[in-house]
């Protein structure tokens, strides 16, 4: 196939469109284009929103007030929704009290194909769409948000933002200017679903058939 | 597929023949249409935030070359590689090879809009690699031997029953006498079978809603979480895009993907919306070992070079099929190849060439509701009256033979859709038509008629 990248390349500059602002600043220095009013306001107004916009996306949320309330808020929803007490735990989250909670069983690392319950950390909150920013790496692994029917997301209420720019901005001023994307970024809002059939609503196709946000106020 | 877009006249009359296909088609033009209304009016900066997408994309085809080369240099930093291919044949012969070279006997696919006009799955089949659509909708026309009769929502022709019969007919390994009454049965059956297919599939192929030059990410949007499984748990991930899909950073993919659910599915966002950047890295315990992204040109840079410029702006949202009349008249299929409504008529004849899509620019009212709600703000009808133009030029078409397009016209007047969306229609006709003289109460047997004939009869009884 070499020659098919010079082609093309080719074929675009003889297209000859008309030059357009600077491309190679535009790269050096991102700027957010137009945020909308609903992605800004002060911080209880943004928490007051990220909340109802989640639920309308049909995730849950629980309230707590500290990381070592996570083992029973986790087991007080699988017991409410019929679930198994087994949970595949992002091994970000190994310093959690989890022996607390004697009927939980708890294990780290990936999600296989057989784990019906997940958990792991969002990164940020949006509350402009009640969007978690989830990110992978070897604390976080991205499979633990798909595999399970039941994803749980732990999220720190001071980590809740107005728009996705403010996301983007969040990853660059934490993880550096350059190279700071890792391997896989998931904006999650709320849990997997389709209209695939008759366009019914359905939950719960691919990814988790729940989302349940705890919230870590504080 | 075998295109048939240039028998448009015959697959309309025999989809507005179709009882069911009816059926469907009213519950979902007017489904879409309206939650869409919903969440703009929740959003009070739609319009300027269109106008900020229209910018973004004219300077990217204006940097389509440096935005191309900084994405591959970002991928290839990352550790992945990037393969240009000009044509669908060059495009299939690499993911052919890059799936030999993996070991693969199966291969995911998410939803790629791309992949169904390069036809990779029957190629990668016709070599001995089993492809699975992994999108229920996609996976359901796969399995049934179709293609997809809308770009969103690609059963949209089949009811709960027709899909229950096609899982009868197909999962032959599960008890017969299951019951899969309700839309939730069928929903756990395809997870169940395809939960399967995803542990076990060697390459992930997934399509892309944007790339991005600053960062060499891979953007994915989906509502089911199927493309993140396919990125995720084969060791090899292919992802296949069309080279105007690229976007200069990050902030422009959010004021993007503000648009695209909305216009799309009337959703503020999709459940996921995914950024995926190389292989995965030190100490991951998932995600794939090789990342290879192919870009594919396949009739983009000649479109960047004329008339059709415009249309690279295209964010297939689908938009313009939910708010088509003629979509809404005779579905997806009839324009005969994987783009329907009014972005396939003006993209179909770019991508396959004009001859084969001989009839498609004439299937429209030009009512111009396709342009008042395309995001993108791409001249949707001017496009089309581009290839009528040049349809006349040549002598070939309907617009040239003028016959065909008059008796489909008089078809479609008679269907319930053309006639609900006639007041809408009526506003951009009578603005075209300028003389028209406010007479609505014609207009929807005057859709009979091509817009110069009708143009021609207006102007000479009425001056
Ligand atoms: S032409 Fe416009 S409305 Fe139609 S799919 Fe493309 S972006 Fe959406």
């Amino acid at each position: 196939m070499s020659g098919a990248r010079e082609d093309i390349l080719a074929a675009i500059r003889r297209a000859e469109v008309a030059p357009d602002g600077d491309p190679a600043g535009r790269l050096a220095n991102p700027q957010p284009n137009l945020v909308p009013a609903r992605g800004q306001g002060l911080p209880a107004e943004l928490l007051a929103r990220f909340i109802a916009e989640a639920e309308a996306a049909k995730a849950s949320i629980a309230r707590l007030s500290g990381r070592n309330e996570i083992p029973a808020a986790a087991e007080a929803y699988l017991a409410a929704n019929s679930q198994p007490f087994e949970i595949k735990a992002a091994p970000g989250l190994a310093n959690v009290p989890w022996t607390k909670q004697s009927l939980l069983t708890v294990n780290f690392g990936r999600a296989e194909g057989s784990d019906h319950v997940g958990i792991s950390e969002a990164f940020a909150g949006i509350a402009e769409t009640g969007t978690l920013m989830v990110l992978s790496g070897p604390d976080n692994p991205a499979s633990v948000n798909f595999l399970p029917d039941t994803h749980l997301l732990v999220l720190d209420a001071s980590r809740i933002v107005g728009a996705y720019e403010d996301g983007w901005a969040l990853l660059r001023r934490e993880h550096g200017k350059t190279g700071f994307m890792p391997r896989m970024v998931n904006w999650i809002t709320g849990p997997s679903r389709s209209a695939d059939i008759e366009l019914i609503l359905l939950l719960g196709v691919h990814g988790p058939r729940r989302l349940h946000i705890l919230l870590i106020d504080g | 597929m075998e295109p048939t877009s240039h028998k448009f006249t015959q697959n309309a009359r025999r989809a507005i023949g179709d009882d069911r296909l009816q059926a469907a088609l009213a519950n979902f033009t007017t489904t879409f249409p309206k939650k869409r209304l919903d969440v703009i009016s929740r959003l009070p900066e739609f319009d300027d935030l269109r106008d900020e997408g229209v910018a973004i994309k004219k300077h990217v085809h204006a940097n389509l070359d440096f935005y191309l080369e900084r994405f591959e240099a970002r991928v290839i930093e990352q550790g992945g590689t990037v393969h240009w291919c000009r044509d669908a044949q060059e495009a299939r012969e690499t993911i052919f090879g890059l799936c030999r070279a993996a070991g693969a006997k199966t291969v995911t696919k998410s939803k790629s809009m791309i992949g169904e006009e390069i036809a990779i799955n029957e190629h990668l089949e016709a070599g001995g690699i089993e492809a699975v659509e992994t999108d229920l909708g996609e996976y359901i026309i796969q399995i049934r031997g179709e293609s997809p009769s809308h770009i969103l929502v690609p059963a949209i022709h089949l009811t709960g029953e027709d899909i229950a019969d096609t899982f009868k007919e197909k999962h032959t390994q599960l008890p017969a006498d299951r019951d899969l009454g309700e839309p939730d049965a069928i929903l756990r059956e395809a997870r169940a079978v395809l939960r399967e297919k995803f542990l076990a599939a060697d390459v992930g192929l997934s399509g892309a809603n944007m790339l991005i030059a600053e960062t060499g990410s891979v953007v994915v949007v989906t509502n089911e979480g199927n493309a993140d499984l396919v990125m995720n748990l084969p060791k090899t991930h292919i992802v296949l895009a069309s080279i105007e899909k690229v976007m200069p950073t990050l902030e422009d993919a959010a004021t993007i993907l503000r648009l695209l659910a909305r216009s799309a599915t009337g959703q503020d966002i999709t459940a996921y919306t995914t950024f995926a950047t190389g292989p995965a890295r030190r100490g991951e315990t998932d995600g794939p070992q090789d990342f290879h992204v192919v870009l594919l040109d396949n009739g983009r840079t000649e479109m960047l070079a004329g008339e059709f410029k415009d249309m690279l702006r295209c964010i297939r949202c689908g938009a313009c099929l939910n708010h088509c009349p003629v979509y809404a008249s005779v579905g997806g299929h009839a324009y005969g190849w994987v783009y329907s409504g009014p972005m396939g008529k003006v993209l179909t004849p770019n991508i396959l060439g004009a001859h084969k899509a001989a009839d498609l620019p004439n299937a429209s009212t030009f009512c111009g509701k396709c342009e008042e709600i395309c995001p993108m703000r791409i001249p949707l009808p001017r496009m089309m009256r581009h290839w009528r133009e040049r349809q006349f030029v040549s002598g070939k078409g309907a617009a040239a033979k003028g016959k065909s397009g008059l008796k489909l016209w008089a078809w479609l007047a008679k269907r319930p859709p053309l006639y609900r969306l006639a007041a809408s229609a009526a506003a951009g006709f009578l603005r075209i038509l300028g003389r028209g003289k406010g007479r609505i109460g014609r207009l929807p047997v005057a859709e009979g008629r091509t817009f110069q004939a009708l143009y021609r009869e207006n102007g000479s009884k009425e001056q």
